[in-house]
């Protein structure tokens, strides 16, 4: 008896030191391989912290169940830029200072180093990405191809299926992009009933040939079984269908939507001082480098800009590929996280309306 | 013989009166039985209905604004509603954003009176951070701060969420709202979404128990009749994908039936149908009923299979070699005596399909959205509280059916297996 409860005792201590690692919750598919690839396993190889990726459709979602029921069992959280920032507002994260973060390579400080509004109260940001849409060009080819973000709604010259985020943001950004609002009034319309209604009559046009996607790993899926025609999606989910894959998808940026992608620690995280130095290393000039490397999402430092940078098959230059190129920026709207933090509720609720209704 | 049993009391052989010690050992036994039930008892007591009823408790029960905002909210509970916000309510105001700052707790509460007042929670994350350079007079303070401070709305969204206890989640479950002077009416027809989805619901859920009644009725029968090994045989075809996980089936299904999918590709190919006119049978209504009534089907069969198995051949027979048809004697003979399986059937299936929700959502697209979808949606979007009113109007619903049932069929009829 005494036997079997001292091993059993080991065994628990054996399970419990097997816990101690960071366990980082992101979105899957390529985004959570590339964090794995560039972050994880350097981060374990340099400081021997056992790491962990699990997998989420929306990492936010859980925190703040996980936080209010004192079970914490996430250390890291990739989410998008509005959820770190209501969050930070709930309490339900750790405040993380940007002077403790590492300077860039070529020695800036960090507050300096980072892009306007890429470190947040609470957040540190990972990449900037895109919603962007993208065509089967075996379906579209040459002058026939769509080419601006109106062509998306275009049912009669582009026929054929269209898949769409399932929910408001992006969605109703895109489908007054589409109806031909600047980018720069998008969210002034959108702040008036008469510009949602807009936007919902945009949308009216192409529902009943819409395929509603939820994960990020779904449109590039649904652009490969040939189940839609365009779609929109994250723009490193097709990046890297096109280039490890060798997919026929091409990517329009016209009307694309853009974001920095934050990594959060939520409050009481088992790990926290772990979790810190994870975040550190994976924010730094390398660590943003590094992502970049397996998937086209553009790093948040200067610092991490400066030299070209190469995805991970060593000939195919990032730059052209990322969000904030200069040419993909021509016709581009930055997320508006103060609109969303404020509307998020409001509007989804009517898109499940619009989405039930006939 | 009487005069013996009145008058001598009859004792055990300790002495003692045997009806007391025959008392003694009942009660005994009782507590016996009571302690063999008693892990059952917790077991349903912790895992059911203590989740249950904090469920409702959590759906008219709210403290995201009436805790973190202790001042504003006894100003508020002091005046009557209606009464204009004085110098005293703005410096209450300030005093809870200036512990709201400390604590991080202005999200918290802005989002509860964003439930009722829409766009108002940025009011509140917005004034919590200059919290600290308010000074008085506070009401000049706080307009500076945002102009909507003096809004009416604003204070009477904040009266309603200034107590905990509120019926805005069922309010807004029944597509209503309240209007700025207390009274209620409903939203404005391009947001109502709850009501029709909830009758909505329970329309799908009967017609797909009534299909799923439809199929499983031969086949039931067809098990009940074979002989012995051909039903066995017939009998694991239906447990197999009873057996199969929920999400492989659903996702099979999404293979066979899309658009390029194996039955789209086969009618092509057969020349049944055109490439470009292919038959949309996944991401909409279609694709929910088809895939639910597949996944629901064994929870038909089994129990009409368990009641036609004892049913004697020889009613029929007898029912034959009177006279009647072969209709009338399935009719008034046979299905008569399959309606406690039917009825066991027809309750499981269509409670289990008014709480599903993974294969809407999976297989559902636009139109094939169950009411459970927007609970899912409101707990992914951490309104726990409207998700925990929108499930107890289903609860309602299906406690609603089981009356009805039980007063119109009975539930002692009811035939499991």
């Amino acid at each position: 008896m005494k036997k079997i409860l001292i091993l059993s005792t080991a065994l628990c201590g054996m399970a419990y030191a097997a816990n101690a690692e960071v366990v980082v919750l992101s979105w899957g598919g390529s985004y959570g391989g590339a964090q794995t690839e560039a972050h994880l396993k350097p981060f374990t190889a340099k400081t021997g912290i056992p790491t962990t990726m699990t997998d989420s459709d929306n990492p936010a979602t859980p925190i703040k169940a996980q936080v209010e029921a004192g079970n914490v069992t996430v250390d890291v959280a990739s989410v998008e830029y509005a959820d770190a920032i209501r969050l930070c507002d709930e309490g339900l994260l750790e405040p993380i200072d940007i002077n403790s973060l590492p300077a860039g390579a070529d020695g800036t400080p960090a507050a300096e180093d980072f892009l306007a509004g890429a470190v947040t109260d609470c957040g540190v940001s990972t990449d900037i990405w895109a919603n962007i849409f993208a065509y089967d060009s075996t379906k579209f080819s040459g002058d026939a191809a769509p080419k601006t973000v109106a062509d998306f709604f275009d049912l009669e010259k582009f026929p054929g299926k269209r898949g769409l985020k399932k929910g408001a943001k992006a969605v109703l950004e895109f489908a007054l992009l589409g109806d031909g609002v600047p980018a720069s009034e998008v969210y002034a319309t959108l702040s008036t009933p008469e510009g949602v209604d807009r936007a919902f009559a945009k949308l009216d046009t192409i529902k009943k040939d819409v395929v509603w996607w939820e994960a990020g790993a779904q449109p590039p899926q649904l652009l490969a079984d040939g189940e839609v025609a365009m779609t929109t999606a994250y723009n490193g989910r097709i990046f890297n269908a096109v280039i490890t894959e060798g997919k026929p998808f091409s990517i329009i940026w016209d009307g694309q939507i853009y974001e920095n992608e934050m990594y959060v620690i939520p409050k009481g995280a088992p790990h926290m001082e772990d979790a810190l130095e994870f975040v550190k290393y994976a924010t730094s000039t390398e660590g943003l480098r590094a992502q970049a490397q397996y998937i086209s999402y553009g790093p948040a430092r200067k610092s991490a800009l400066k030299d070209e940078l190469l995805f991970n098959d060593g000939k195919t230059v990032m730059g052209p590929h990322l969000p904030t190129a200069p040419e993909n920026m021509t016709n581009a709207l930055e997320s508006n996280f103060e609109f969303w933090v404020d509307k998020d509720a409001e509007l989804n609720e009517r898109f499940n309306a619009w989405l039930a209704s006939n | 013989m009487t005069d013996l049993a009145a008058n001598a009391l009859l004792t055990t052989a300790d002495g003692r009166p045997l009806k007391s010690a025959l008392a003694a050992a009942q009660v005994r036994a009782k507590r016996r039985a009571f302690l063999l039930v008693l892990p059952l008892l917790l077991f349903v007591l912790l895992t059911f209905v203590v989740p249950i009823g904090q469920m409702l408790h959590r759906s008219v029960y709210h403290d995201g604004f009436s805790a973190n905002a202790p001042a504003v909210s006894a100003w508020l509970a002091a005046h009557p509603a209606g009464t204009a916000p004085d110098e005293a309510a703005y410096a209450a105001l300030a005093e809870d954003f200036k512990a709201m700052k400390a604590a991080k707790t202005a999200g918290e509460a802005g989002t509860r009176v964003n439930y009722t007042l829409p766009e108002s929670r940025s009011l509140f994350t917005k004034t919590a951070r200059v919290a600290d350079d308010l000074a008085p007079p506070y009401r000049e303070a706080l307009l500076a701060v945002d102009a909507k401070w003096g809004d009416p709305l604003v204070w009477e969204a904040m009266r309603s969420a200034s107590s905990a206890y509120t019926s805005d989640f069922y309010l807004s479950g029944l597509d209503m709202e309240r209007t700025a002077d207390g009274g209620i009416e409903r939203v404005p027809p391009k947001e109502r979404i709850y009501v029709y989805l909830y009758l909505k619901t329970f329309a799908l859920s009967a017609l797909i128990t009534f299909i799923c009644l439809l199929l499983a009725f031969p086949v039931a029968h067809l098990l009940a009749t074979l002989p012995m090994a051909k039903a066995n045989l017939l009998m694991i075809l239906v447990l197999l994908p009873f057996w199969t996980s929920l999400l492989v089936r659903t996702t099979s299904w999404m293979v066979l039936l899309q658009g390029q999918g194996v039955v789209n590709n086969t009618l092509v190919a057969l020349g049944l149908i055109k490439d470009e006119s292919r038959l949309s049978m996944m991401y909409n209504q279609t694709g929910t009923i088809i895939v639910m009534v597949h996944i629901l089907l064994p929870f038909m069969i089994l129990p009409l299979y368990s009641v036609m198995r004892v049913i004697p051949p020889s009613y029929a027979r007898a029912a034959r070699s009177l006279g009647a048809t072969s209709w009338t004697t399935f009719r008034r003979i046979y299905l008569p005596q399959t309606l406690p399986g039917i009825g066991a059937g027809a309750l499981l299936v269509f409670i289990l399909a008014v709480g599903y929700y993974i294969t809407p959502a999976l297989v559902g697209g636009a139109d094939g959205q169950l009411f459970s979808n927007l609970i899912q949606f409101h707990m992914t979007k951490s309104n726990w509280s409207m998700a925990a009113a929108l499930s107890a109007m289903l609860l309602l619903g299906v406690l609603l059916l089981y009356w009805l049932y039980d007063r119109l069929v009975g539930i002692d009829k009811l035939k499991l297996g």
